[in-house]
């Protein structure tokens, strides 16, 4: 089995042919790929780059979640990174444009590929992240790697798993002009990072927040992700930046994700109580109102996947063992 | 409802040039993997024979997958077959009184058929196909629980509860911890599975038997619908693999039938 070349390394190999006579042919259409970045002015100094509300694909690139530029006295500071080199490398030129200045500090929200793949075109130095984004990048990274060049294809082409090297430990982080609380919780993963920007008000709430996109729970504690959600909707705020969704100066984003997240919760729990397998649960109908939500049928289908396991192992009376 | 006839022997006398346009799934390797597994039987397309798999692979450990031959009369063998994986044989329940029906999860190394065939009262293989996509790596992968020092604690524990639904059918979901490795992965961990399963009664009568093979997840969680009387207490499944072990369950059937509406 050729299990050991990865698709990493089968791009770099297709790659490094490039240049032989009978591939020339194919250069044409091999010219690089380049994302569009559009940066949607939040508020003075406030950009965000939003992502599609779509699965990750070989069209998108994995562009699929939303970027934040602040600037500061001191460079600008970038919240999460995107989903590969490529578009690490466009959003750090698209800072200094917008900012005038190099970058000074990239925070990533949480551990999953399409917010922190592109962190490869900082250097490390600069880029903070929990311990558990580490930790959980460190474990499971080269499998997400793998996952992104099987969706997203040559988009992925140079990218590799970077660790950050600045470890957030603290609360409060002043970047020149601007004081940022780093508000260390849980739920989606097992570490997640909001950031309040004392200066406008704005809450950067990572995948903490879906809006108008279902959301992803492939390493969620449901349970823990509603505190969170309690916890972000205790701080007055003039906005909210969702990890994936518009941003917008309501709660939508932080009521819609604790329905969501309560109706579907309640929906599998209840399949499973009935005897119901997967297959079965995952063909139940969803809340009417989830038709207005992206990707809802294909990410219900996903949780569905997620937490069954779980609750056959939980909840499954004992009934027996080694004869 | 489409139903054609091909004599499987037929079939590989034509080494399979003619008949493969007939595969709904145009798979490249079907047509010995029927005659492998079907022998001189002859076997039907049939859309009765519904195989149910998920629009995304989430793990490809763990992809659960639904063979539900209830439409058809009188079947007395339901057999899981993924063409395209190493090892394409996954499970076959002989349901005796009980459903023609299993719910389960299995292993996929990459996109794949994956069929479903009803040996019927007719004689003939009843064949329901479905395609599945898949990115892979799943059966080279070493178990989950291989990274666990104390998994031999666990080994054959078994946890499972029946429902009993309106048609008076009892639902048995029932997980069993093993690793069930396929003897591909890196790590050389050879070939260890659970090969068989019994369902009885409480008079040891059976109430169906189930065959496993490598590609079925580690720790196999199944469903499937028995046929017991009102008056039976329990079920009890006595289980087996490849390496002579043993495993014991009971599972408490209460006569009582459950808010589940035929799924």
């Amino acid at each position: 089995m050729s299990a050991t070349l990865s698709r990493r390394n089968a791009l770099a190999a297709l790659s490094g042919l490039a240049g032989a006579p009978i591939l020339s042919m194919f250069d044409a259409e091999a010219a690089p790929k380049a994302y569009t970045l559009m940066p949607q002015k939040l508020t003075d100094g406030v950009w965000m780059v939003a992502g599609v509300p779509e699965a990750i694909n070989t069209a998108n690139g994995g562009a699929i979640a939303n970027i934040s530029i602040l600037s500061t006295s001191e460079g600008a500071v970038i919240i999460d990174t995107g989903p590969s080199k490529r578009y690490g490398e466009q959003l750090r030129v698209l800072a200094q444009s917008l900012t005038g200045k190099d970058v000074a500090r990239v925070y990533l929200t949480h551990f999953h590929p399409d917010h922190v793949f592109g962190t490869q075109a900082f250097p490390a130095e600069s880029v903070a992240a929990t311990e558990g984004v580490i930790k959980g990048l460190t474990e499971l990274g080269e499998g997400f790697s793998a996952a992104m060049y099987q969706a997203a294809g040559d988009w992925m082409r140079g990218t590799e798993v970077v660790l950050p090297k600045h470890v957030i430990t603290s609360s409060v982080e002043d970047i020149g002009d601007r004081r940022l609380r780093l508000l260390r919780m849980k739920g989606h993963t097992a570490s997640d990072l909001a950031i309040f920007d004392e200066q406008t008000g704005i809450i950067f709430a990572g995948d903490l927040v879906f809006l108008d996109r279902a959301p992803t729970t492939p390493h969620a504690d449901i349970g823990a992700w509603k505190v969170a959600l309690a916890n972000l909707g205790g701080i007055p705020h003039t906005m909210i930046v969702p990890g994936h969704g518009p941003a917008e100066d309501n709660t939508r984003g932080l009521d819609q994700t604790r329905v969501w997240l309560t109706e579907i919760d309640a929906i599998i729990g209840q399949a499973f109580e009935r005897g119901l397998d997967m297959t079965e649960a995952i063909a139940l109908p969803l809340p009417e109102w989830t038709n207005k939500i992206a990707l809802a049928r294909y990410e219900y289908e996903r949780t569905v996947m997620h937490l069954y396991p779980k609750l056959e192992a939980a909840k499954l009376p004992k009934v027996g063992g080694r004869g | 409802m489409k139903v054609r006839l091909i004599l499987a022997c037929t079939l590989a006398t034509l080494a399979g040039a003619a008949s493969a346009a007939e595969d709904p799934m145009h798979s490249p390797v079907w047509a010995q993997l029927a005659a492998r597994h079907f022998g001189t039987t002859p076997y039907v397309y049939d859309e009765r024979v519904v195989v149910t798999v998920p629009g995304i692979v989430e793990n490809q450990a763990q992809v659960p997958v639904t063979a539900d031959a209830r439409a058809v009369p009188g079947v007395t063998k339901l057999m899981v077959i993924a063409d395209l994986n190493p090892i394409q044989h996954v499970l076959t329940l002989t349901p005796g009184p009980s459903a023609p029906y299993i719910s389960f999860r299995f292993k996929v190394e990459q996109a794949t058929p994956v069929r479903a065939a009803a040996l019927a009262a007719d004689g003939v293989w009843h064949v329901g196909s479905r395609y599945l996509d898949a990115a892979g790596g799943g059966c080279s992968a070493p178990a989950m629980a291989r990274k666990d020092a104390d998994w031999t604690e666990t080994l054959g524990a078994a946890q499972g509860r029946i429902w009993r639904d309106g048609s008076g059918l009892a639902r048995l979901r029932l997980r069993v911890r093993h690793p069930m490795d396929t003897g591909l992965a890196k790590d050389g961990t050879p070939a260890f599975h659970i090969e068989q399963v019994e369902m009885k009664d409480e008079n040891g009568a059976s109430l169906g038997t189930l065959e496993l093979f490598e590609p079925v997840s580690e720790d196999p969680t199944v469903t499937m619908l028995l046929r017991v009387q009102p008056s039976t207490p329990s079920v009890s499944i006595d289980s087996r693999d490849n390496n002579g072990g043993v495993f014991r369950a009971t599972v408490p059937a209460p006569w009582k039938s459950s808010q589940l509406a035929n799924p």
